[in-house]
């Protein structure tokens, strides 16, 4: 198991001002799997085709295992990856793309075979060897591109948005296989997506991009519960995260939040450090499940009208116009809210996140 | 509706007689050439019908005893040496293309849009402006009368199209593939021989078909350049069947006959590949 080591990355692509990545550090420890998820343009791709070698950072040195490889051509990283596009040789059959890089590493017949075979059987194409890839569909396609990449045995995988052509429900068949291969090779994994669901299932350590600079870097649970900025809050999550423009108040001990409409209550949330205390704008931050249509114990309440319904199945979606803003609620299919309707919304006051109004960062 | 298929109809017609008529200008100085062939005589007949009255091999055979200075058989030895010439300019001419062409489509290099530029260019003067230039370097070399110099020249005439034609087939192949095979670990070498070149095959058939006819099909520069008749080509041999003082059209007919029949089998065998590598890099597919 090695680790994967990232210092002082910066990638400039030629013609281009801006760096793409202007300074990244990241570790990913050995045995782990770790996501790479931001919008478009975020870097989180340039950054794996600079582990891969398929890149060249600008400045700064990549590790794998404790070794330098930022010189080292792709052939000697000991990776191997799995594209968005499977990227299978069309003119070779199934055994022959799985086998290929075992052959240009000379490896006994005997050896390719039996390990083209073990993987095949774990990936479930045993009856597909001898076919071409244009005769497979979509989800097996993948399979021989990510048993291309188990035959190796490599030190690392490197998987690039390896889902996104894939419908819905193969993703997440494929998602849970990913997973199972992860668990039982516990090779170190870097994976990139800008879809939020693969990267909560999969992640051991989630790394959110954006601009190229790391917004937060924590378990799956860290990034939902404790976002540690705006976007990191908005971007996780659906629907997304409800902002509401607050001021800090203190009246005597009591400290609140007041936004239009709404009041509240702060007194738990100790050591509070809005950039400036002149300014104290607070940006409010609660998840859509976490507001009710029904009170409970010191819940605040907005009113507001039911713009939209959306029927989701076992739970709707309701968007209600409120003196603060739109409001997004998650709630219980059995909801009597209507559209048009004046509600109530509730808030739990423990459950709301805290962000600067200014800086956006996290408060408490 | 009703309408509607009176115009049709009448588009139809016209849109057909048009092509039958296109169709016909085509084919009719192929058909007389063929109905000389097998037609009894020397002289072209002055009957407009593309059907022989009359049917004989002689022509053939005169082709085939045809005897040069020697005694020996001038037609399979020319036929022989537009063979060599053919298949030395394909071999020579695709082998330099698809290494140059995979070279302008994958690597940035000083100079590489120049030559692209040079090479369009190239093909642009008429190939008969180079016939003086190409003599004296020929002769300056010492390739002149000689199969090497007219492979030489041919292929020089035929490698910026087929640079062109598999550079635009190399840009439709996706990098993905290329990446894949270096993080396999696989060398530039290797990648361009086990994975680009297999996949370049429709491309790789159109060049070569290209360049194939281009030496086969080549008069102005072997008549001038080859001046031994042993040397001769079979279309230099055709030819000199029609004279100046007297012309036998039946040998030249017969002639032009056979010298089709290998570049026509050829069409036969690679079409699948030549609308697939002609259209390739307009659609990826």
């Amino acid at each position: 198991m090695s680790e994967v080591q990232l210092t002082g990355i910066r990638k400039v692509y030629d013609g281009v001002s801006r760096p793409v990545i202007p300074d990244l550090d990241l570790t990913v420890p050995a045995g782990q799997m770790a996501v790479l998820v931001g919008p478009s343009g975020c870097g989180k791709s340039t950054t794996l085709r600079m582990v891969a070698g398929l890149e060249e950072p600008t400045a700064g040195t990549i590790s794998i295992g404790g070794r330098d490889v930022t010189q080292l051509p792709p052939a000697e990283r000991d990776i191997a990856m799995v594209f968005q596009s499977y990227a299978l040789y069309p003119h070779m059959t199934v055994f022959e793309n799985m086998a290929f890089g075992l052959r240009i590493q000379h490896r006994p017949e005997a050896e390719i075979r039996r390990r083209v075979m073990a993987a095949a059987e774990s990936l479930g194409l045993e009856a597909y060897l001898e076919r071409r890839p244009k005769a497979l569909s979509g989800g097996q396609r993948q399979r021989v591109a990510i048993g291309r990449a188990v035959v190796r045995e490599p030190k690392v995988f490197l998987f690039d948005e390896p889902l996104s052509n894939l419908d819905a429900k193969l993703r997440g068949d494929m998602r849970r296989e990913i997973a199972r291969i992860h668990r039982q090779s516990k090779t170190t994994s870097m994976y990139v997506t800008h879809d939020q669901i693969e990267a909560m299932t999969l992640a051991d350590l989630i790394v959110v991009l954006k601009d190229g600079v790391i917004q937060q870097l924590g378990t799956p649970v860290d990034i939902y519960e404790r976002p540690a900025n705006r976007f990191v809050a908005g971007f996780f999550g659906t629907p997304s995260m409800n902002f509401l423009a607050a001021d800090l108040m203190h009246a005597g001990e009591r400290t609140s939040a007041r936004g239009k409409g709404f009041e509240i209550p702060l007194v738990t949330r100790a050591a509070l450090r809005p950039a400036s205390a002149a300014t104290a704008k607070l940006m409010i931050g609660i998840r859509p499940e976490r507001l009710s249509l029904t009170p409970l114990g010191d819940d605040v309440a907005v009113s507001g009208e039911v713009a939209m319904r959306e029927v989701l199945g076992a739970e709707i979606v309701l968007h209600v116009d409120s003196p603060a803003g739109s409001l997004t609620v998650r709630t219980d299919a059995a909801s009597p809210a209507r559209l048009g309707d004046t509600v109530k919304v509730w808030l739990d006051p423990m459950a709301v996140h805290l962000f600067d109004g200014t800086t956006e960062l996290r408060l408490s | 509706m009703a309408m509607n298929r009176k115009p049709r109809l009448a588009f139809l017609i016209a849109a057909h007689v048009l092509l039958i008529v296109v169709v016909a200008v085509v084919l009719y100085p192929v058909m007389l050439v063929c109905k000389k062939a097998f037609e009894p005589g020397r002289d072209f007949a002055l009957s407009a019908s593309p059907i022989p009255t009359d049917v004989t091999l002689d022509h053939f055979h005169d082709l085939f005893d045809k005897r040069g200075g020697h005694g020996e058989l001038l037609f399979l030895r020319h036929a022989f040496n537009s063979i060599i010439v053919a298949l030395a300019t394909t071999v020579f001419g695709v082998a330099i293309s698809c290494t140059a062409a995979y070279a302008l489509s994958r690597f940035r290099f000083p100079g590489r849009k120049a030559g692209l530029t040079t090479f369009l260019v190239v093909q642009m003067f008429p190939a008969t402006l180079l016939l003086l230039p190409l003599y004296v370097i020929l002769n300056k070399i010492g390739l002149l009368n000689s199969i090497t110099g007219l492979v030489l020249v041919y292929s020089t005439t035929a490698i910026p199209f087929c640079v062109w034609t598999l550079k635009g087939y190399f840009d439709s192949l996706p990098r993905e593939l290329e990446e894949a095979a270096r993080i396999d670990g696989a060398s530039t070498w290797m990648i361009f021989r086990r994975i680009m070149l297999p996949l370049a095959r429709p491309g790789l058939a159109v060049t070569a078909l290209f360049s194939f006819m281009t030496a086969w099909n080549e008069f102005i520069m072997a008549d001038t350049f080859m001046t031994d008749e042993s040397k001769y080509t079979l279309p230099v041999l055709i030819n000199s069947s029609v004279g100046a003082f007297s012309a036998d059209y039946g040998l030249f007919a017969a002639g032009a006959v056979i010298t089709s029949v290998p570049v026509m089998i050829a069409f036969y065998v690679l079409q699948k590949y030549l609308v697939g590598g002609l259209t390739a890099g307009a659609v990826k597919g």
